[in-house]
Order: structure tokens, then C-alpha cells, then sequence
């Protein structure tokens, strides 16, 4: 690999500290900050801070630590981030360690787990620090043993020198190559990726023993001394406000130590009113949380629902919308002169995440300091969010990152994180807030539900020469509801001569956020759900029918900016997405089985956080209407290596039934401002009988690699539903399957 | 009020109301943090453990009633971590986030105990109450046909293969 590739989002430079450990030792630290900011800290001393992690710790004993940096939620970063610098620095990696970095963004750089950003983002810099370890390891026992670098090779934490049959191991050469200088981090080699020998094989869960024995290691799990529980009760219409509430009643029931009212603010993603209880144990505040009466104000949104929702969306598809996203030629014209015109409605509902662990966080304020663990997403913006709350400077903030049971993207927000922070504050103790399933369903950053009113033109041939989409949405003027908006690169926008995105939104009162391949996991239904239509119409295979419209991509413009003057998406290249579609039809057999009637293949594809992804769904529909799906095919393309296959596959299948569970039953539906749902009986997830068998294929390319966390997501939703179509003629318009009559004769 | 519990062959103490869930005397009172609260209502399975022998819904479970009965959490499934299910599961890296899987391996090693052999419509009848919002399911399947495989005596995996597109099909 070439040291001048770039990494995507990654401009600053980074620099590259070394220091000895207490004990002997080498540590290496990578910072992506001005040197001056470094320079700022003092010295980097280890005798100073004993406790003090980094990158890469190697002791005379020979055990080589390497930290994970960013926060597991069950995507393996923790083991995958740790592969990087492992592989280039010819570490042993069965015996590697690997520990959990806490919050120190001046060490680690970016601590995030969203928007499949880990593998673009680190894929060098984790490959320069481990590549940076081997050159001092190597420096150093080139200057013991007195012959030139350029002679050595490393291999399994072992550095060799063939003509003198000499070899010395890491942990013999770590106290001295702590004292060699430290390669330039920009420019340090790094290895041919034929020489790879960790990347590209399957590796474990570096937790799997903990994982399968039970060890304590989740958020709910945390114990501090003195911890006490907290529950919080906050107002089931959001952002209400609490009133009045019986505390003295409550401060008197077994188990309970405090009970007091939470003001709260009026931002959605902060703190905001409820009752606080604080006891001895989670199972007695909850008994005392049953005898609590409140009194809220519950204030604007109370007037909300989703049969208001729905009454708005209709009213505004009569009419003209409120503005233009996007306009290619004259879609209106073109469509007077197709020789086809198609309309269709599409609607989705909103969606919770439902990560299996309920949002926790636990916190210990004590004499202007705050020390939090928390399973979060985005731990920085977490302790921002809690400083500027409780009044006190992010340095004061200590945050431990704990492996989070799912994210998905709600642990994004970090709303239990505030709440745990400031009800230890006013309590005065350490408490582990632990929320109910209920609370978690009921007070969650939705996935937005939405409304898209399609027509389409086709030519007498067939082609698609005009498409026109008005999207009905949530936000305020030109301001979309967090997620709940449509770029104006979304495909197939420069792939068809005429087209127009338009949008219309109404006030949303209800968190919204991102989920899994935010967008793109509901644009994907509604957009290749009508494609599929559009090929239909056209008399086109729907296989042949998308390679023939990536085929049209028309002569370049100057991309429009996204949403709010955001950048659009990093370069969508129809080539990558034909391959991937043409592999597709092989592996599937697409178009060479004969299925009975009530059985049949579905396709689509669809590019999101730079990976390109199509599926086909084989799916049998019996004549009663239930569902089931034979087989997935997935074809992935992110780039040219897959960092660990054996996660990879996991990724796609996850996400693959992470659709099909959206698709089946997930909706959440509001009554007065406040979620219908709350809890898996009325909020059904994919079980066991409904897991479907999948392939899952790599298409290499030259590109760098990319995330996979989201991106096989979206295309699973619609080709189920084009598969329902191919078995039983029937359209589906409308998500979740649960409400849709498939019966068929 | 004090109780008597029988956990992982020891007999513990603990001073709660009878009605307080096994969930939480296991996990707040004994410090016994494998077995997880999910939903409360008996709806996902992470609370998994055994009552003499059968796979059981600890949040609906009250101490009162588990007194004088035989429980296994995940910590007790073996002396060692080396329960057949929990070297299926090692071999096939069956986690994603990790947190159902305690109850997954219980309810498993109770549908083995009485279906040494299951097959995929057993094993989807006994596993289809444990919720994992991973979907880590097709490697749950595979994985306790393989611990089946390793308590009959079988020595080779069926797992590893890393050929492409022939992963976790049924």
C-alpha cells in the first residue's frame, strides 16, 4: 500500500509520542493534534501517570496491549480496530491483549461508533501506529545487535536476523527501542496488503470468553462503591414538564433514599422533566415508582399523532409542495409526453431501535467532578452535553467507555447520560440510572416515519425518462427533523433526464434520530419499491431494468449541496454498483429457476455510507398470506480488503434481519403526543423462525476499505417486498407487513 | 426476610421480600451479573436460567418460590466455561453485542439436556422465545447442533468455513 493514499474525513496530520514504561517498556501514543497542543500537556512521562493508555504497550514479560479505542456496541471494533495496528507491527495476535480505551480525545482522535466511519477513518492511522511500534522494535535490535535494519524481518512478535540466526522478542527489545526515535507518522511504510497476514482472516470477538461465561461487562452491569439505582420517570408526551408529584409519600417506601423532581430543558437530546427515584435496589424503586402520581404539564405536543400525521401527509400531496429539493429538466413536460405514467404512494411508519440492553449509564459526581461509564455511542458528545448541563469544564468529566448490549444508533444521543450525571449530582451518591424496556421503547430517537408520492414516465421503449418524487416529511421551514430528511443525490437522480425531488414538512413534537443506515433504510423501501414498479410497467426484467438506468448516468453537473449546505454524499460510481449487481445475478441464479406461483425473487440495491450493496429475496407466500424468506443473496463492495470477514458476515447478516424485522411488524404509533408501544409484545422483533439463510458475497475492489456496520441494510427491505410481488402480484405500499393482507388465490 | 437460595450448588443468604424476581436477587443481591434484564415481562429471555433443570424466565420467577430448588445461572453452567454450548458458541463466534447470550446458552443447554439431537424445527420451537436484536440466530442454530455434535463426541467443526458465500445457511 502506498503511504500517499488518503483517508476519507481524515485531514489532520498526526503525531506520534513515545515514552518508556514504569518497569521498561515501550508505549506508543498517536495524536492528531497540533503539536503545540501536545507540547502543552509537558511531558509525556509514564512514571507520572502509571495508569496513563495508549495505542501500544509492550512490556519485558512480552505481552503486547493494544487499546481499542472506540465504543463496542457489537459491531467488533474492539477487535477489529486492534487488528490494524497488530498486523502492521507483526505482532503475535493470539497473544495480544486487547483493553477498552476510556474517553481521552487528544489520544484517540474521533471515539465514535456511527455512520459505518471506524474503517475509513482509521484504516491508516491504526496501520501507521502499529507500522510505527515494528520500526523501533526493529531500530532497536539492529543498533543491539549492530547490523542495519534493512537486514531484519519481524514475524509473530519476533524480530530475526536470517544471516546471523539471531532472534530477539518484542518484549526483550521494548525498553530499548522505547529510547529509538519515532518515525514520522506520515510517511512510516506500511506493508504490501499481499503480505497481510492478520487482515483478511477471521478472527474472533476479543471478549468471546467473557461474553459466554457471563462475565460482568455491560453498562447495566457497572458497580461503584456506595452505587445506589435510580429510575426516572419523565413525561410519556416529550418534553412535558412535571407539575406536581406525591415525593413525600414516596421518600418513605422501602429501598428509597431520594425521590425528587427533574426540571429538565426543552431540547429534545437533553435533559428534560421527570421524577427521580434513588434507593438501594433497582427492583424496590421500581415497586416505589408504581406508587408514584404525577401531575404533568404536558405541553404543545400532546396535540400530536400518527392519524394527525397521516391527515397532514394526504392534505399536502392534494397540493403543491412547500419546496424544490432537486429539478432536472422538465419532469412535468415529460411526463405529458410518456408514452407510461405511474403513480404510486408509499408511506413507513416511525421506528424504535430496541437494543436489548436498556439505556444505563452510571455516575458519580463528587466535588465538582463527574466520573461516568457509560455504553454510548458517541461518549465526547456525551460528557459536552453533561458539562454544559451540570455547569462544570469537560476536563472535570471523566467517561469510561462500556460495551453497550446493541446500539443501532440510539446510544447517538445521550440522553441517559445526562440524566444519570445530574440525578448523581443531586442525590449526592453514585447511582446506575437503569431505564425500564418501557422507558426505552417509549423515549426513544425514533426512526421517522414518512410519506413519498411517486410518478414516473416511461418512453415506447420502455426507458425512464421522467421521475418525480414528493416527499412529505417532518421539520420546520427548510429544516428537516433530525433523519427525516432526502438528499438531492438520491438515486436515481442524474440517472434520469427529467426528474424533480420535492418535500413538504410538518411540525414533529417526538425525538427523532438516527437508526441504522439512517434514511436510507426507509428511502430505500419507497424509492426501489417504486423502481421495481417502474420496470414492471416498462416490461423489463427488474434485474436488467436497474443495470440498463446505471447505465444512463447523464453528463456530469456540479453536485447540488445536501440538506442545509451539507456536503452531498462522497461520490456515488454506478460502475461499483453494476458490478456488484452483476454478481449478484450469478450467485442468485436471478432469472434461471422456475418458481412456483407464491414464490418468487425480489432485487434492489442501494449505496449508503460508501458501500454498495444489492440483495435478492427469495420469499414464499402462502395463499393465507403468511411470509416466508427462502434465501437472501447479499453482494457487498467496500473496497479492496475485509478487514475481518468472520464480523463482516456477521454485519451483513444482522443487518440483513435487522430489515426484515422492520419490514414484519416494527411500527410506533402515537396517540397524544405519546408512543403507543412499549414493550415486545406489542413491539415485535424478529425471532428465531423467522431468520432467514443468507450468502453473503465480497466484490474487491481497488478502493479503500469501508464500513460495514450499516450499508447492507437498506436493499433487504425492498426486495422482499418485490418478491411478494413476483410471488403474489401483490404491491406492497405501505410498511410493516403486519398490516398488510397478502392472501392470495 | 431472609432466604435461602441454592445457586450454582452454594447456598446463599439473602435478605429480600419472597416476591422480589430471581432476576434481581441474582443480579443486585448476589452479584451474579451474567443473567440480563431485557424486558421484564418474560418477552425476550435474557433472564434465562435453570430451576431444577428446566429453562426459566427469572424476571417472572419470585425468590419465594425458588427456595429449596436447584439454580443455574450462566456463571454456573460449568465449572470452567467449557459446557459443550459454550465451546459451540466459542467455535462459532456466535455474539454480536453479547447481552441475550446468556440466556441464549441456557435455554439451549435445557434443549439439549432433554433433545441430545434437535433438529432446526426443535431448535426454532425452544429458541423462539429468546429475543437477540443482533439476529444472531443462524449462528445460534449452527452452533447448538454443533454442541449437540461436541456432547455425542464429535471432534471437527462444522464451523470455519471462509469460502465465499457458503456462510450460516440452514
Amino acid at each position: 500500500m502506498t503511504t500517499t493514499e488518503q483517508t476519507p474525513g481524515v485531514t489532520r496530520r498526526d503525531f506520534l509520542r513515545v515514552s518508556a514504561l514504569v518497569g521498561g517498556g515501550l508505549m506508543l501514543a498517536s495524536y492528531a493534534e497540533p503539536l503545540e497542543a501536545i507540547e502543552r500537556l509537558g511531558p509525556l512521562s509514564a512514571a507520572a501517570d502509571p495508569t496513563l493508555s495508549a495505542y501500544v504497550r509492550i512490556t519485558p514479560d512480552g505481552v503486547v496491549t493494544i487499546i481499542g479505542k472506540n465504543p463496542e456496541i457489537g459491531q467488533g471494533i474492539k477487535t477489529m480496530l486492534p487488528m490494524l495496528i497488530a498486523e502492521e507491527m507483526d505482532a503475535d495476535w493470539a497473544t495480544v491483549k486487547v483493553e477498552q480505551g476510556d474517553l481521552d480525545s487528544t489520544k484517540y482522535q474521533a471515539q465514535i461508533a456511527g455512520g459505518s466511519t471506524a474503517t475509513p477513518t482509521n484504516w491508516l492511522p491504526m496501520r501507521r501506529v502499529g507500522a510505527a511500534a515494528r520500526a523501533m522494535l526493529v531500530a532497536a535490535a539492529a543498533k543491539q545487535w549492530n547490523v542495519p535494519a534493512s537486514e531484519l524481518t519481524t514475524a509473530k512478535g519476533v524480530v530475526t536476523h536470517a544471516a546471523s540466526k539471531r532472534t530477539a522478542s518484542y518484549g526483550s527489545l521494548a525498553t530499548l527501542a522505547a529510547t529509538m526515535p519515532a518515525p514520522d507518522l506520515a510517511t512510516v511504510p506500511l506493508k504490501d496488503p499481499k503480505r497481510f497476514t492478520l487482515i483478511g482472516t477471521r478472527v474472533k470477538t476479543v471478549d468471546l470468553r467473557n461474553i459466554i461465561t457471563g462475565k460482568p461487562m455491560f453498562g447495566i452491569d457497572v458497580m461503584v462503591p456506595n452505587m445506589h439505582y435510580a429510575t426516572f420517570l419523565k413525561c410519556p408526551v416529550y418534553a412535558g414538564k412535571v407539575q406536581s408529584a406525591n415525593l413525600d409519600e414516596i421518600r418513605k417506601l422501602p429501598g428509597v433514599t431520594h425521590a425528587f423532581v427533574v426540571d429538565g430543558g426543552t431540547q429534545l437530546t437533553g435533559l428534560l422533566g421527570g421524577v427521580a427515584i434513588v434507593g438501594t435496589s433497582w427492583w424496590r424503586i421500581q415497586q416505589a415508582r408504581k406508587q408514584l402520581k404525577v401531575t404533568w404539564n404536558e405541553g404543545a405536543t400532546a396535540t400530536q399523532s400518527s392519524a394527525g400525521f397521516a391527515a397532514k401527509a394526504a392534505e399536502f400531496a392534494a397540493g403543491k409542495p412547500q419546496r424544490s429539493l432537486r429539478k432536472d429538466g422538465d419532469v412535468d413536460a415529460a411526463l405529458a409526453s410518456a408514452a407510461k405514467v405511474i403513480k404510486a404512494d408509499y408511506v413507513y411508519p416511525f421506528i424504535s431501535h430496541a437494543p436489548l440492553e436498556p439505556q444505563n449509564c452510571t455516575a458519580h459526581f463528587k466535588d465538582g467532578k463527574c466520573e461516568i461509564w457509560a455504553p454510548s455511542q458517541t461518549p465526547d458528545a456525551g460528557r459536552s452535553l453533561v458539562a454544559n448541563t451540570l455547569g462544570i469544564k469537560p476536563d472535570q468529566i471523566t467517561v469510561h467507555l462500556i460495551r453497550a448490549g446493541g446500539g443501532f444508533g440510539r446510544r447517538l444521543n445521550n440522553d441517559y447520560m445526562v440524566e444519570a450525571a445530574w440525578i448523581a449530582k443531586e442525590a449526592g451518591v453514585p447511582v446506575k440510572l437503569l431505564w425500564t424496556r418501557e422507558d426505552d421503547i417509549q423515549h426513544d430517537f425514533y426512526r421517522p416515519g414518512g410519506f413519498h408520492y411517486f410518478t414516473g414516465g416511461l418512453d415506447a421503449s420502455g426507458k425512464l425518462i421522467a421521475f418525480k418524487d414528493h416527499f412529505v416529511s417532518f421539520g420546520e421551514g427548510e429544516r428537516f427533523a433530525p433523519s427525516a430528511d432526502m438528499g438531492p443525490t438520491e438515486f436515481p437522480a442524474k440517472f434520469v433526464p427529467h426528474l424533480a425531488f420535492d418535500a413538504s414538512v410538518m411540525p414533529l413534537g417526538v425525538p427523532t434520530g438516527a437508526l441504522r443506515a439512517p434514511r436510507s433504510n426507509a428511502l430505500s423501501f419507497a424509492i426501489q419499491g417504486f423502481i421495481d414498479e417502474l420496470a414492471h410497467a416498462a416490461g423489463k426484467d427488474p434485474m436488467q431494468f436497474r443495470i440498463d438506468l446505471l447505465n444512463s448516468e447523464l453528463p456530469s453537473a456540479p453536485a447540488p449541496a445536501g440538506p442545509g449546505g451539507a456536503p452531498p454524499q462522497a461520490g456515488f460510481d454506478a460502475a461499483r454498483m453494476r458490478g456488484v449487481l452483476e454478481q449478484l445475478r450469478e450467485v442468485s441464479g436471478w432469472g434461471k429457476k422456475t418458481l412456483p406461483k407464491g414464490t418468487g425473487m425480489g432485487v434492489a440495491f442501494y449505496f449508503s455510507h460508501r458501500g454498495y450493496f444489492a440483495e435478492v429475496v427469495q420469499a414464499t407466500v402462502s395463499k393465507a398470506g403468511a411470509i416466508t424468506v427462502d434465501k437472501i443473496w447479499a453482494v457487498g463492495d467496500v473496497g479492496s480488503e475485509i478487514i475481518n470477514p468472520n464480523h463482516a458476515e456477521q454485519q451483513v447478516q444482522g443487518a440483513a434481519m435487522d430489515g426484515l424485522s422492520q419490514a414484519y411488524g416494527q411500527e410506533i404509533t402515537f396517540t397524544a403526543g405519546r408512543a403507543d408501544q412499549s414493550n415486545f409484545n406489542n413491539y415485535p422483533l424478529l425471532r428465531m423462525n423467522k431468520a432467514a439463510p443468507i450468502e453473503v458475497h465480497w466484490r474487491k475492489t481497488d478502493f479503500p476499505p469501508t464500513g460495514i456496520g450499516e450499508p447492507a441494510l437498506p436493499p433487504v427491505i425492498p426486495a422482499l417486498i418485490n418478491a411478494i410481488f413476483m410471488a403474489t402480484g401483490k404491491r406492497v405500499r405501505s410498511i410493516p407487513l403486519s398490516k398488510v393482507d397478502l392472501r392470495w388465490s | 426476610m431472609s432466604i435461602s437460595l441454592k445457586v450454582n450448588g452454594t447456598v446463599r443468604t439473602l435478605d429480600v421480600p419472597p416476591e422480589m424476581p430471581l432476576l434481581w436477587a441474582l443480579r443486585d443481591e448476589l452479584d451474579l451479573k451474567g443473567t440480563k434484564y431485557g424486558c421484564g415481562v418474560s418477552q425476550c429471555g435474557a433472564c434465562t436460567v435453570h430451576v431444577n433443570g428446566v429453562a426459566t424466565r427469572s424476571c417472572q420467577t419470585q425468590v419465594g418460590t425458588a427456595v429449596g430448588k436447584d439454580i443455574i445461572t450462566i456463571e454456573g453452567l460449568s465449572p470452567d466455561g467449557m459446557h459443550a454450548v459454550q465451546k459451540a458458541w466459542e467455535e462459532l463466534d456466535v455474539p454480536q453485542c453479547g447481552y441475550c447470550q446468556a440466556g441464549q446458552m441456557m435455554a439451549a443447554a435445557a434443549l439439549l439436556a432433554t433433545k441430545p439431537k434437535p433438529t432446526d424445527a426443535d431448535i426454532d420451537t425452544a429458541m423462539n422465545r429468546n429475543l437477540c436484536r443482533c439476529a444472531t440466530y443462524l449462528r445460534i442454530r449452527q452452533a447448538i447442533h454443533r454442541a449437540a455434535d461436541i456432547k455425542g463426541g464429535a471432534a471437527t467443526s462444522a464451523a470455519g468455513s471462509s469460502k465465499p458465500g457458503s456462510t450460516d445457511q440452514r
